[in-house]
């Protein structure tokens, strides 16, 4: 167990450094920083004199150290096109994303839940084949599509719901919340629903194929034969044993909710972290770029590890499996 | 013609022949591919032609004569009065030259590096793998954008819009190399072991020739499967690319750059300048899909 714990987090370590290393090549060689920072007015002394002070002028190994010490401390630079320090404007996107993220996770979640185990019970009935089949679809509609599809509908037909930005904010200590207002809480619901909907039918089609099969164990006849009600058999016995996939699966996909959130910011003009990356790419921000890329894979790799140690600690059958491995 | 007939007569023809999914995707396919290709001489106009162009032309709706110049546009004009139905003739042209490119590049790359780290094994089969693992944990449209990204930094500014299209390629089969390696490698462990490979070991063939004569050929049905899925998935990483505005330039619009500039005219009533390019790339991505689905269940021999 402890060999494990170790091994999965040097492995996290050593991925973390790889792609510390890419971040730091695109900053080191990707354009020339001197001439992004300094204007057309430069003389050769100021050029000298930025280089030294940023370190270019020291050994690779060293620079790579000193970018990594710097990143570990949150400092990634100054942003090329707003002249501002790159840890603030990421401090300052962030809330939007992560409240974005938290209710459109949440969305995914409970609805997934409810509706797997709604068309795993009526199997063959008419709604639960109409949610299938619309799911189905739902899948392969590209997440862009869904987002304009939804502002057509609720904001230019009925009008009922804001397109684009966060509404009215509130400010809570260093954090912007949009929870606090009436638009800030209309303007989440389309964004939230778009970035959700793919997450909620993955987990609605895992939950009722995992529903179906835990349905025909015996502990559920046995159950039935007992005289339980149906609510306590579908709920207390088959949902408990139908969870630890969905939450290995939820956990992994907090990750990808992150990264497309890029896509569904992109749509609805939402002020994130995400929004800010495609800005970056667009005008070739670099040091916007690297630091996103490094605070992604921190997210991705921990949530991994996460996962990877909660599922060992869950499911006693993979240490089962591990023991009679090494006798 | 022999070559089709044994095709119709195998297994795999009969149950195409039984499939009117696949039949109709793979016809709705065959259309949208020979439309692309032969753009230039079914499109009306020529929407990159500025001389074509007329600006009275602009905001027509469909199939309506416009209002000054009496003309009439099937699938209406943009705002520059160019005709819907060319671009997106044009726009499918783009769109699917990137997505089978980018499968092309991917399959090229996967098969190879499935084949070495499967055949040869050892520290560069574990190397291989063990990059694979680490970028299958990152979601392959944000691998495609952080490729873009670089890719536009490194190119000088006057040359960015001319290599887009290149870089958007590469960039999309990258992140999408990954799946060939897993599926070849695993196929190719099984396939080492056999009875022919050895003997051809023995006759005193070499690695390479081993591997691209003996083990390719029996390991391509899969590859197959995936490079149709892939081509789906291809095309709407480009769509979704070029609508965030980090692939196809405005001077080479794709479907997606299509979408993009008719978000733009949602809220003031021009809805075909939206609709008929989001329309023609669903029907692309969902006729790929179904076929790619058909493949699938038809090579794989425990579902038969």
């Amino acid at each position: 167990m402890l060999a494990f714990i170790i091994q999965r987090i040097f492995q996290s370590v050593v991925v973390l450094l790889l792609v510390g290393l890419v971040a730091f090549s695109m900053f080191r060689f990707v354009g020339d920083p001197i001439d992004n920072m300094l204007g057309q007015e430069r003389t050769g002394a100021d050029i000298e004199r930025l280089r030294t002070q940023l370190g270019l002028d020291q050994p690779f190994p060293v620079q790579y150290a000193k970018f990594l010490t710097n990143a570990a401390q949150g400092n990634f630079g100054v942003s090329y096109r707003q002249g501002r320090p790159v840890s603030d404007i990421l401090a300052e996107r962030a809330p939007a994303t992560l409240e974005l993220a938290a209710v459109s996770g949440l969305f995914a979640m409970v609805l997934g839940v409810a509706l797997g185990v709604f068309t795993a019970i009526r199997r063959d009935g008419f709604t639960s084949n109409a949610i299938m089949t619309v799911s189905l679809i739902g899948v392969s509609l590209p997440t862009f599509l869904i987002g304009i599809l939804l502002i057509y509908l609720f904001s230019v037909e009925l009008g009922w719901l804001p397109s684009f930005g966060r509404g009215e904010t509130v400010q809570v200590g260093g954090w912007t919340t949009g929870f606090l207002t009436a638009s800030g809480l209309k303007a989440l619901i389309l964004p939230a629903i778009t970035l959700g909907l793919y997450q909620m039918t993955l987990i609605m089609r895992l939950v009722r194929s995992e529903m179906l099969e835990v349905l025909r164990a015996d502990y559920i006849r046995f159950a039935r034969a007992r005289g339980l009600r149906d609510r306590s058999v579908y709920f207390r016995h088959a949902l408990k044993n139908t969870l630890v996939p969905v939450i290995t699966v939820t956990g992994l996909q907090l990750g990808a909710i992150i990264a497309f959130a890029i896509i569904t910011e992109t749509v609805f003009q939402w002020p994130g972290v995400g929004l800010l990356f495609i800005n970056a790419i667009q005008f070739v921000d670099i040091p916007v770029m690297a630091a996103y890329l490094m605070l992604i894979s921190v997210m991705f790799v921990g949530i991994n590890l996460i996962v990877d140690l909660l599922y060992f600690a869950i499911d006693p059958r993979l240490r089962v499996d591990r023991v009679e491995a090494k006798a | 013609m022999n070559a089709v007939a044994r095709f119709w007569e195998s297994d795999i023809g009969w149950s195409f022949r039984h499939s009117p999914v696949a039949v109709v995707s793979c016809i709705v396919v065959l259309i949208l591919v020979l439309a692309a290709i032969f753009a230039p001489l079914l499109a009306p106009y020529d929407p990159f032609d500025p001389a074509s162009l007329n600006l009275m032309n602009g905001f027509s709706k469909p199939m309506e004569p416009n209002a000054f110049t009496g003309e009439t546009f099937w699938l209406g004009t943009d705002d520059q009065g160019r005709d819907v139905f060319s671009t997106i003739l044009y726009g499918m042209r783009i769109s699917l030259f990137v997505g089978f490119a980018a499968v092309a590049f991917a399959l090229v790359l996967g098969v190879s590096l499935g084949l070495i780290a499967g055949y040869v094994g050892g520290w560069t089969g574990t190397i291989i793998m063990r990059i694979a693992d680490v970028q299958l944990t990152f979601p392959s449209i944000l691998v495609a954008m952080l490729i873009f990204g670089i890719a536009k930094g490194i190119t000088p500014i006057d040359m960015r819009d001319q290599v887009a299209i290149w870089v958007l390629i590469v960039a999309i089969g990258l992140s999408d190399w990954v799946q060939f390696a897993r599926v070849v490698r695993g196929a190719t462990l099984v396939e080492k072991n056999k009875e022919y490979v050895q003997a051809a070991r023995l006759i005193g063939r070499r690695g390479p020739a081993i591997m691209l004569r003996h083990i390719l050929p029996n390991v391509l049905s899969p590859v197959l499967v995936i490079a149709t899925i892939s081509l789906a998935l291809a095309i709407i990483a480009e769509a979704t690319l070029s609508f965030l505005g980090v692939g196809a330039p405005p001077t080479q619009p794709s479907l997606g750059t299509l979408i993009r500039i008719g978000q733009g005219f949602l809220f003031s009533g021009e809805w075909w300048i939206l609709l008929f390019p989001a329309a023609t790339l669903l029907t692309l991505a969902l006729a790929v899909n179904l076929l790619g689905d058909w493949l699938r269940d038809a090579l794989n021999p425990k579902l038969r």
